[in-house]
């Protein structure tokens, strides 16, 4: 308890912390904010609740890691080959097991993509052992209020390339042909079928999109961060927080609610202590979910 | 005496014998049982009331923990025991020893009821999806908060009091209490379904709104079954802790994707929303698990998962629901002639 107060004391006394804090924040946020976005975009199309959408960010900083660890590929065009090859696994899972349940009720493909969460999280386990990996680029980093504030430039480096992703999937999504399709199957199915639109391959462009962008999300987690085969339910966890916060189909509020949980999630670091940063996400889970809760019983409806 | 009341008794008669027939097999038995108790458990909200949760472990491992904290509390300060750096050594005598069973699984079945009496309000305004994900987070959420509490022993867990029991003695005594709360549960709940409770927890899976219009007072029906669900599931994981004498918090007490996923395959292997179903589901997803897990060498997570995947994709409606299908007279369906042929 002491050591709760003594750490928010700190954040009084040094207001520059708060700087550090939500900068940091905002760099994780703004990777949070794009596997949400893939989150919100199968939802809304075909609405499947994708509990694997983490293992899928694993999937692809583990892609990353092994190539550069190989000598293959630098770690930077990696977020390109991640996001390559987790299409072709996005299809590939779109054919063998969401195909079949996008039709049933939403228990049946949330338990399928769990149980598809478990079995990623554990080959990833056999494949690469359960160490935490990261990748180090060497770049410099950037010192600011007499050393309080560091951002490594490496940091920069992905919050710009989230945005780029962010910014060519929202001009995909508003220009292309695929993408009008997209956007038509997600506010009418039926009707889309009958204007001539293959939705059944809108379905697999669609998942097999967001498991790309979870891939290279995934890509630029490890070179900021740390991966480890068990940590993709926490990344599920966050999206589903993003989600529910802002609602499907709302970008804008996909991404501030991405940067908000990002320096949420380094503020409760901070206060609560590094031991409690899992559940910090957890618990915000549960609080936006009330939250949301409150708002509906005001019209008097359930959340569903 | 009918068949019927012939068949309960063989089974009961088994129930009893099994551990000294078979006495190298009494763990894999007591195993067997808290399956059963867990998947009938879920069956009462997933499959009888239409609210799948993903969360019902939580009520084990707060089982697991009250246990601990009623039988150790009981002669000693808490922090005391789960002080890492005691040098002193704290033993109970076989009185306490039982004492604190006697005390601690009841006990722990009424505080996770009280448990879920409390949260029932707040997560069963959550439908479908939302309530599965939420219940799913309070799992998480609570392993991950209770390895963070010193006084329950953080992550490195908590260390029962030791039996004066001899192992062997000891493993049946921990069959009995599971089988015996298993034939409560299961006696309990085949009464319960024949009552206009059951009924109305029928109707809520059927139509909540118009359970409501015609005046079922759904929020404490479900909150109500959660908790009797809550209850049994919680003094299963006083058994546990006896059972396993050390467990630390989630890998063993709150194990999401262990136990926790496996009471819901139970369940749907079996068929959701009959009497028979979880059991059935138990016994066939446990024997298969304990024969073929030796042979995957370490890739038998892999197999679970693709387990989990194949039965909700193609095998849904579970042996009960197949056996419905094929033979509805068994379940005293009667299939109209003309509406089969049409």
């Amino acid at each position: 308890m002491e050591q709760i107060a003594e750490n928010i004391g700190y954040l009084f006394q040094y207001p520059v912390l708060n700087i550090k804090t939500i900068l940091d924040g905002v760099m994780i946020g703004a990777i949070f904010a794009l596997a949400a976005y893939g989150l919100a975009l199968v939802w809304g199309v075909m609405n499947v609740k994708n509990l694997a959408q983490g293992d899928f960010v694993i999937a692809g900083g583990y892609i990353c890691w092994w190539l550069a660890k190989q000598g293959w590929v630098h770690p930077l065009l990696g977020v390109q080959v991640a996001f390559i090859v987790m299409w072709g696994f996005g299809w590939v899972v779109y054919k063998l097991i969401i195909s079949r349940v996008i039709e049933r009720d939403l228990f049946t493909s949330l338990l399928a993509t769990f149980g598809l969460a478990i079995m990623m999280a554990q080959i990833m386990n056999l494949m690469f052992g359960s160490d935490t990996q990261s990748v180090n680029l060497g770049y410099e980093t950037f010192f600011f209020f007499n050393g309080f504030v560091d951002v490594p430039m490496v940091k920069l480096i992905c919050l710009v390339l989230a945005m780029c992703l962010a910014f060519g999937v929202i001009v995909f999504m508003k220009r292309s042909r695929m993408g009008q399709a997209i956007r038509a199957t997600s506010q009418d199915s039926r009707a889309a079928r009958v204007m001539g639109i293959d939705t059944e391959k809108v379905y697999a462009f669609t998942f097999s999109l967001n498991s790309a962008i979870c891939g290279a999300a995934g890509a630029l987690v490890v070179m900021i961060w740390v991966i480890q085969p068990f940590y993709g339910i926490t990344h599920s966890v966050r999206a589903f927080v993003i989600v529910t916060a802002a609602g499907l189909g709302n970008l804008p509020g996909v991404i501030a609610a991405g940067l908000g949980i990002g320096a949420l999630e380094q503020y409760g670091g901070f206060i609560f202590g590094i031991g409690y940063q899992q559940a910090i996400a957890v618990v915000l889970l549960l609080i936006v979910l009330f939250f949301r809760l409150m708002q509906q019983r005001r019209k008097r409806q359930s959340l569903s | 005496m009918s068949r019927n009341h012939l068949f309960y008794a063989v089974l009961l008669a088994a129930t009893i014998a099994a551990p000294f027939l078979f006495p190298s097999y009494t763990a894999f038995l007591a195993t067997l049982w808290l399956f059963i108790i867990v998947a009938l458990t879920w069956d009462m909200t997933g499959g009888q009331m239409g609210y799948n949760s993903l969360g019902n472990i939580f009520f084990y491992g707060t089982g697991m923990y009250a246990g601990a904290v009623i039988a150790i509390g009981l002669y000693f300060p808490v922090g005391e025991w789960t002080d890492a750096s005691r040098t002193e050594v704290l033993t109970v005598t076989g009185g306490q020893y039982y004492m604190g069973m006697l005390l601690g699984i009841p006990g722990a079945g009424l505080f996770c009821g009280l448990c879920a009496y409390l949260i029932g309000p707040l997560f069963f305004g959550l439908r479908g999806p939302y309530f599965a994900i939420g219940t799913l987070g309070l799992a998480i959420a609570a392993g991950e908060i209770v390895s963070n509490i010193e006084w329950l022993g953080g992550g490195q867990g908590i260390s029962m009091p030791h039996s004066p029991l001899h192992p062997d003695f000891e493993k049946v005594l921990i069959y009995f209490l599971y089988a015996g709360l298993g034939v409560v549960l299961f006696v309990f709940l085949k009464w319960l379904y024949s009552t206009r409770f059951g009924a109305a927890i029928n109707a809520i899976r059927d139509d909540e709104e118009k359970a409501e219009a015609m005046g079922i007072h759904t929020l404490r029906y479900k909150t109500l079954t959660w908790a009797i669900s809550a209850v049994f599931v919680g003094m299963a994981g006083a058994i546990s802790a006896f059972q396993l004498i050390h467990f630390e918090p989630l890998e063993t007490a709150y194990q999401t994707i262990n136990l926790g996923i496996f009471m819901v395959v139970c369940v749907l292997l079996g068929g959701k929303g009959t009497l028979w179903g979880p059991v059935v589901g138990a016994i066939l997803f446990h024997v298969f698990k304990e024969v073929t897990w030796n042979y995957f060498l370490g890739g038998q997570w892999v197999a679970l998962g693709l387990l989990i995947v194949v039965i909700v994709v193609f095998f849904q409606d579970g042996l009960m629901g197949y056996l419905k299908h094929i033979r509805p007279d068994w379940f005293g369906i009667r299939v109209d002639e003309k509406e089969a042929d049409a």
